[in-house]
Parts: C-alpha cells; structure tokens; sequence
C-alpha cells in the first residue's frame, strides 16, 4: 500500500432532531405507523408552499459553530431537480451555492494523535419519503409503498475536504463527528435509523505526488464498521487497478456488507443533471449576528474540550478520559461526583467497574445516592465486598445505601469495645493455640481472625479485628 | 357589487336569488361558452342560504356576504375538484383551501365553480385548455384570452358577478382586455400564492376580475395582505378601497412608453388608448414621453424564468400520486410515459425549454442572463417611476384573435408584449376597457405603477372607465 496515498473525503448527512419537520409544522419523530405525519405541504400538494422552520436553522447553526465553521449571515435555498418516487415534489428543497456554514474543522484522536479535518460546508436540506419495497430492491420488486413520515425532515450535510488518509481514520473522524453532534443536542445520530448517514469518496495517487487520483464515490454505509471496511476494500481494489496498469473509472460504488465489497452503481457520465436553481418560494436567509451569538453561547463543553479538562483537572489517563468522553452520560455523573469532592480515581474506577454494567442494563442512579454509597464506605460500615451487594439493591429498590445496609443487617462491626468479648471468645476456647501462637507460631494470627468473623457472620471490621488480637495476644 | 350589497343588506333580494340567477345564466350559456370547467351548483346554493341564514340573524359576515363569484381552475377549493385544465388533475379535490380562497369564504362569498384556462396556466387563449377553448361573450368564433379566459368570460357573459385569476405574463390582463372587463395584476406578494397551482412562483399573482374599477378594488381588498403561510407574501398592509374623485388627475404625471406604441401594435387599439390618454390631459393630468427600452428584453427573459420555473414546480406530476400512471419496467419510463400522456403540447414544450434552460451546460448562458436582465428591466421601470406617478400603455398589441388563429406557438407568447414587465418587475398593473374597434370587440388599456400603488392605479382606472362609457 506504501507506493499510494490514499485520499478521502466524507459527506455526513445528519437528521436534526427537531420537534416539527423542516418546511411544515408536522411532527418529525420517528417510528411513527407509516404516512401518519404528514400534511400537504409535505406531501407536496399542488399550491403548497414551505415555510423554513427556525429551529432547524438554529440547530444548524449549532452544528456549525460547533465545526468550527464560518456561520454565513446570508444564505440561500435552491432546488434540486430529479425524479424518484420518494420524491414528493420531484425535487428537493437545499442549499447549492450560497450554504449556511463553511470552512470549519474538527480534531480528533487517532491513536495517540491528535489530528485536524476540514469541513468544506454544512447547508440545509430536506430528507425524501421512504420507500418500502415489496421485494429485494425497487427493480426487483412487484410494488414498492412510500412513506411519507420522513419526508421533509431537516438534515445537515456536511461535507470535509479530502483531508483523511486511511479508512480507519474516516471511522474515528465520524465516531468523533457522531459524539460532537450528540454533545450540542442536535440529533440523535442513530446509523441504523438513518439518522445518521455517510458517502465516501475515494482515490489513490502515488505516494507523494500532489495531483488527486479519480475518486470514486461510496455509498450504503450502514455502519461505521461499513464505513471502514468499505474504504479498506476500495483502497484494494484501486491499488490493484492502478497496479496493472489501468485507469479508476469515476463513479459511484454500492457497498455490499454481506458480500463485503463494493459494486458499481453508476458512472459519471450517467449521474444526473440537477438543473439546481435558487427556490423562488423562499427568500435568503438573513441571520442577525446578535442571534448567532446567542447560539454561540448556547454551545455547552464539547467531546475533545471534555478530554482535555479530565486528564488536565482531574489526572485521569487518556484511557479513562476517553471512556467517559465518549459516554457523556458516564462523564456527567463522574463530573457532578468528582466535584462533590470525592477521589477522582476512585469514583472513575468505580463507574467503568461494576457499576456500567448495571448501569447499562437498568439506567444511571442519581449521583446522590452513590455519593451515599460511597459515604458508608468511607464510614467503614461497610466492606469493599458488601459494597457490590449494596449497588446492587441500589438499582432494584428506591432506598439510599445507608438505608438498604440498615434494612439488611449489613452494617460492619468496627467498634472495639462490641468486638472485645467476642475476641476474648475465641481466644479462651483456643487456650493451646494461644499457646503456640506465644512461642512463636504467628501465622495462626490468621486462624483466629477467621474464627471472630465466623463469629460475627462476617460483618466484623477485620482491621479492627487485626488490632484487637495484636493487643489481646501480644500484651 | 355596492347595489347588490345594498339589495341583499335591505332584503329586497337573497342570495339564493343571486346564486340562482348567475346558475341560470351559466346553464344557458355554457354549452356554447365554456367558461367554466366545474359548476357547483350545489355547494353554491348551501353556500348562500347559510348566507341568508345569517342576514336574516343580522350577522353578516361583511358587506359581500352571499355574493357569489368564479374562482379561476387554478386556485386550491376544498374538496371542490382543482383541475389546472390537465388531464394530469382531472379528479383531483383538494384537501385544503388557498389563503385567497379562504378570504372569500371568510366573506361569505359562494362559490359558482372553477373557470377554464389553459392547461397550468400556459397560454393565452385557453386553446391550450384539456376541457376546450373558453369564448368570447362579444363573438363567439372569437378567444377569451388567456390564461384567466375563463374567469374573464364568466364575468363578461354575466354569469359571474366577479371572478378570481392568476396572472404570470398577462394572464389576468390580456383576457381581461378581450373580454372587456377589469383585472388586476397586484404588486408581487401582496396576495398570498399559497393554494394557488404554481406555474413560475417568482412571477405568479392572484387578483380580481370584475366588470367596474369599483368592484375589482372591492375584490381586492378581501385578497390583499399577508399570509404567514407564504413565505414571499409582503409584510404590507391591507388594501382598503378608495375614495372615488376626479381631481387629483389634475396633479398626475403619466408616463407613456413609446416602446409600447410601435410596430405590431393594432391601430385601432392605439387610437382607443391615445383618446384616453387625451382626456386624462383635458382634465389636468400631464403626459410625459418616456422610455422603456428593457422592455425588447421582457419576452424572451419571461421565457426563460417562466419555462425555468415551470419545468421544476410541475416536475411531481409524474404518474406516482397524479394522473394515470403508465405501467413500465421501471420507474424512469413510468415517469416519461406518465407524463407523456397526462401533458398536453404547451406544458410539454414548456416543461423541455425550462429544463434545457436549467441544465448544467446552458444555466449560466440563459436562466442566470435572464436573471440579470430582469434587475435591469426592475431597475429601468423602478426609474421610470422617479419622473412619473404611473404609465399607461395599451395591454395587448390586438383586440381578441380567432379561435385557430395562432397556430405557431412563438406568435402566441407576443400577446404578452406589453404585460410581461409588470410580473418581472414585480409591479401592480390594471387593465381597464377603453373603447371597442370597429368590429365591437373590447379594447383594454393598461395602468402600471410602482410596488404597493394599487390605490392610485383604480383611481386612474376609475376615470378612464367613466371617459369610455361616455
């Protein structure tokens, strides 16, 4: 692979997770039963006519802001003309030439590097109708039905440069992408809903030449692992075409993640005429700076900001940083119990331990009862082995630690003056290991601690049982 | 309309009775007139007796509870079939009504039935109608213009009081002027388009039909204002109707474009329009020679915008939810013969000229040039308006053609010579009857002022109605 270098660049479109749809006021959730949000302007009726939606465009702006990017304070809708049967209007509401954002960036890690992408553009755009196919594809099938609920959606496209040069870096780059949008709220990025979506294009050029190879476009990538797979096949199969000789045709590539590998769609010289054209039923957008500067404001810390903060402020390791980075549910809580002023390790320790387990089962606990939790510990009234009993019943019941130790008995035996006798106990019905233990036999020190905890059906503090029988045995 | 009012508000008539007699005369007269593309005889009758219901409470809903009106073919009725004169629609019943369609029947206003055009408003003579040519009332071998023929005819025959047309070229105008009624073409986004079947939506207004300057400027004060369902609508006022005098013409400034009064221009129509212009002189009004030379350019860039525009907003008829669909391998040639057979030959030819227009190899050299063309026509009658209240101009070259007459269809895009600017530049323009030639067909003469100045244009239009009837 060594004699190419491979060039990538992304198209992300994004849903934004608005109350209404982008153009109408119809709701925009999904998984409602199917044509059941849908009004005529969406559905695309004659004399209809769309109305932008504020909120779509502050959650752009958002998304915008967030990349780093020039938010443009005029910006304007086009048409984009083609047939399809998703299509309500036949075309589709978006921004060509003048697009809301650009010239943006975002930094991510790959492994230990931190690394810089740019982002060319982020415009607006509607989503198109669903189609729901009677068989395999819509060649294939006998009839196909549509799904009006998703059309006129609002998403964001986003595009980046052809910065990324490994197909393991275009997956980290959309993990990254992924974990910024959720940060700032804009969308729910779920790949497998279709909320989240991304094309590939890529090429090859020999290692160090700075003219681009023809690039070739990817499509269907259903996962980040499709993402990743599919460019690490297209790097193959490119390599070897140019190894023989040949030329890359310019086209766009389905990937197949059964068969994984792509296959050709079409070629350039079919890709369709768009005819694209500013929308006469939309003025321009105006922003008024003092608005984009309350949104600026509106941003909260973002993923990357987040890790430097942890392994600054709170000495966490990267690794640690970055679970909690990348789970900001996990993060929130660390943060609010961190700065409750417990031990950062302890509590980091605590959340990645058993604790995401059963958190990612059942749900967070609130951070108030397990600060409780650990508060008991720190009492001693409980051992570091009682503790998993207790986080158990912490998430099956409504009680606090305290009082769930309470109700089971549990509380540890640390006071000397109740643990005395019992150690006086055990020592008097062992008068010959006593014996023994005086002449020098220590590691019967064991034996007896076993037997007071046996005493105390193991609640007994065993550092206080320790102390107890070094005073009792050697004075 | 204010006698009618006036009948209906002292209960000397009910609008049953006015329903029942413009049903009367439709059915008489459309066998052979053809204005109309549905009749609702039904709707219209309940219509006004919930009308009459409530004058006889005492609560009319406005002064023009229960009269009745034509709504243009064109324009969203609920559950009132909405055809655009295609096949493509031709069972299709809204499931809304248009803001203007609203505004009427927030006036109580019945609604007789949905008038003949040419098929998405492309043309100028409804020959290009699928339901049949709309005619004349004054000769009936003769075209009620288009693409509002219809609407034009309804009101000209009597079978209509007042109608509802669109205009994106002249559409109100031209068939305004060979019906010889009045129609406003109002300033751009003064009237909201929402509901309304759109042709070209940067050009497309809807405005009044009537037989008097007084009733069309009645009409439009229900249409004008905005509507937060149309993004482009103006934040302007409402339009209220004006007080009626003669003398602040003794002030006016009347810009007459010599453009518009050279050759192709019929002579008896110049004649007719000069003689208004005469009196407007006799009674103080001063003529100023101006020039608007953009006007050579008007055809062409409508052309362009209209055929542009038109090819995208009439893109989803395409055999999945409209028309018959022809079944087909698959879905690209379902499409074209889908569309193949729904489309009669002016949308066809519409729909091919706009998409070349557009497409990426010639959008810089046609729809991008047009677009700057249309500034500078904007910008040359924005100046116009620096050194004149208003300009009159005849509103078409000739008085109604004959049916057939106009088989090329490079001849029939002329009749909007004189009308096309208005719509580029976004400006109110008012046609009014100013005469007939010797053959007894109608003459319209044109009024064009600046953006929002309907007020002044029914007054100059108001004087110029009361010197023809003389």
């Amino acid at each position: 692979m060594t004699r190419y270098d491979t060039v990538i660049g992304l198209e992300i479109h994004v849903a934004l997770l608005t109350q209404s749809k982008f153009l109408c006021s119809c709701r925009a959730s999904f998984g409602a039963p199917p044509n059941s949000q849908c009004c005529p302007v969406c559905l695309g009726l004659p004399g209809t006519l769309p109305l932008i939606n504020e909120k779509a465009v502050e959650y752009a702006t958002k998304a915008g802001l967030a990349l780093k990017c020039n938010i443009n304070h005029y910006s304007r809708f086009d048409r984009k003309n083609y047939f399809y049967p998703d299509l309500p209007k036949a075309f589709q509401i978006t921004q060509d030439a003048f697009p809301l954002c650009n010239d943006g960036y975002l930094e991510y890690y790959v492994d230990d590097q931190l690394v810089r992408t740019a982002i060319t553009r982020i415009h607006l755009e509607e989503e198109a109708g669903k189609l729901i196919h009677s068989g395999e594809s819509i060649v294939a099938s006998e009839y196909s039905l549509v799904d009006y609920n998703r059309a006129g959606i609002p998403l964001i496209e986003i595009v980046t440069a052809p910065d990324i040069h490994q197909p393991k870096q275009a997956r980290l780059f959309l993990e990254q992408l992924r974990l910024l949008m959720s940060y700032i709220g804009v969308s729910d990025t779920k790949m497998e809903e279709g909320s989240l979506r991304c094309d590939a294009n890529i090429s090859l050029k020999p290692s160090g030449s700075p003219v681009l190879g023809t690039k070739v476009e990817i499509k269907n990538l259903n996962s980040f692992r499709a993402l990743e797979k599919a460019l690490e096949y297209e790097e193959i199969r490119q390599s070897q075409v140019l190894d023989s000789g040949a030329k890359v045709r310019q086209e766009s590539r389905t990937w197949d993640d059964r068969a994984g590998k792509t296959v050709s769609m079409r070629s350039k010289g079919d890709a369709p005429d768009y005819r694209i054209f500013p929308e006469p039923d939309l003025p321009p957008l105006n922003l008024d700076p003092v608005w984009v500067e309350l949104i600026a404001a509106s941003i909260p810390e973002l993923p990357l900001e987040r890790l430097n903060r942890l392994e600054g402020e709170y000495g966490l390791s990267r690794y640690e940083a970055t679970f909690l980075v990348n789970y900001p549910d996990f993060g929130e809580l660390f943060l609010e119990l961190a700065d409750s002023g417990l031990d950062c390790k302890t509590v980091v320790n605590f959340l990645m331990g058993d604790y995401a387990r059963l958190a990612r089962e059942k749900g967070h606990l609130d951070s108030e009862r397990i600060a409780g939790l650990f508060q008991i510990l720190d009492e001693r009234l409980i051992s570091q082995t009682q503790a998993k009993e207790v986080l158990d019943a912490l998430f099956s019941s409504p009680q606090t630690a305290r009082e769930i130790v309470k109700d089971k008995g549990m509380e540890v035996v640390g006071d000397p003056e109740r643990l005395r006798p019992i150690v006086h106990q055990v020592l008097e019905a062992n008068p010959q290991l006593v014996e023994r233990f005086k002449l020098g036999e220590t590691k019967l020190h064991g034996f007896f601690v076993g037997q007071v905890m046996r005493a105390t059906q193991g609640k007994a503090d065993p550092e206080a049982v320790n102390a107890l029988l070094q005073e009792e045995l050697v004075n | 309309m204010r006698n009618l009012a006036h009948l209906l508000e002292t209960r000397q008539v009910s609008s049953r009775e006015i329903v029942k007699h413009y049903l009367g005369e439709i059915k008489q007269q459309e066998p052979d007139l053809n204005a109309f593309i549905t009749v609702d005889d039904v709707g219209a009758l309940a219509q006004a007796d919930a009308a009459d219901m409530r004058r006889s409470q005492g609560n009319p809903l406005s002064p023009w509870d229960g009269i009745p009106i034509a709504v243009k073919d064109n324009i969203s009725t609920k559950g009132l079939k909405t055809t655009c004169a295609s096949r493509f629609l031709s069972n299709y019943k809204p499931l809304f009504d248009a803001s203007v369609v609203r505004s009427l029947r927030d006036a109580g206003m019945p609604i007789l039935g949905k008038t003949n055009l040419d098929e998405f408003a492309m043309g100028s003579s409804t020959e290009y109608s699928a339901y049949g040519v709309a005619r004349n009332p004054h000769d009936r071998t003769r075209v009620s213009g288009g693409s509002s023929g219809g609407s034009a005819a309804a009101v000209a025959a009597g079978e209509a009081p007042w109608s509802l047309g669109t205009d994106t070229g002249g559409s109100i105008r031209q068939p305004a002027s060979f019906c010889g009624v009045v129609g406003l073409k109002p300033t751009y986004g003064w009237v909201s388009r929402y509901g309304v079947v759109a042709l070209a939506p940067s050009l497309d207004q809807v405005g009044p039909m009537a037989r008097t300057v007084e009733d069309a400027a009645i009409l439009f004060s229900l249409l004008a204002g905005p509507d937060p369902k149309d993004a482009t609508s103006a934040d302007a006022r409402n339009f209220e109707v004006p007080f009626w005098d003669d003398q602040f013409v003794k002030d006016l400034k009347i810009g007459v474009p010599e453009e518009f009064f050279g050759e192709g221009l019929h002579p008896d129509v110049e004649k007719a329009v000069r003689r208004s212009l005469r009196t407007l002189e006799g009674q103080g009004a001063t003529l100023v020679p101006i020039s608007l030379a953009t006007n050579d350019y008007a055809i062409d860039t409508y052309l362009t915008l209209v055929t542009a525009e038109a090819s995208s907003s009439l893109a989803r008829y395409d055999g999945v939810r409209y028309g018959e669909r022809v079944h087909a391998a698959d879905s690209n040639t379902m499409f074209s013969k889908s569309r193949a057979a729904g489309f009669g030959p002016e949308v066809k030819r519409r729909i091919m000229l706009g998409t070349y227009v557009l497409s990426a190899s010639h959008y810089e050299a046609y729809y991008e040039q047009a677009q700057r063309v249309r500034t500078l026509i904007k910008l040359d009658v924005l100046d116009a308006f620096k050194q004149v209240d208003v300009i009159i101009t005849p509103t078409t070259p000739t008085t109604a053609f004959t049916i057939g007459a106009k088989r090329n269809p490079l001849e029939m895009y002329l009749s909007d010579l004189f009308t096309a600017m208005a719509n580029l530049s976004g400006i109110p323009a008012l046609s009014v009857p100013c005469g007939t030639d010797p053959k007894g067909l109608p003459i319209g003469l044109q009024i064009m002022g600046s953006h929002f100045r309907e007020e002044l244009l029914f007054k100059v239009g108001y004087v110029v109605e009361r010197s023809a009837a003389r």
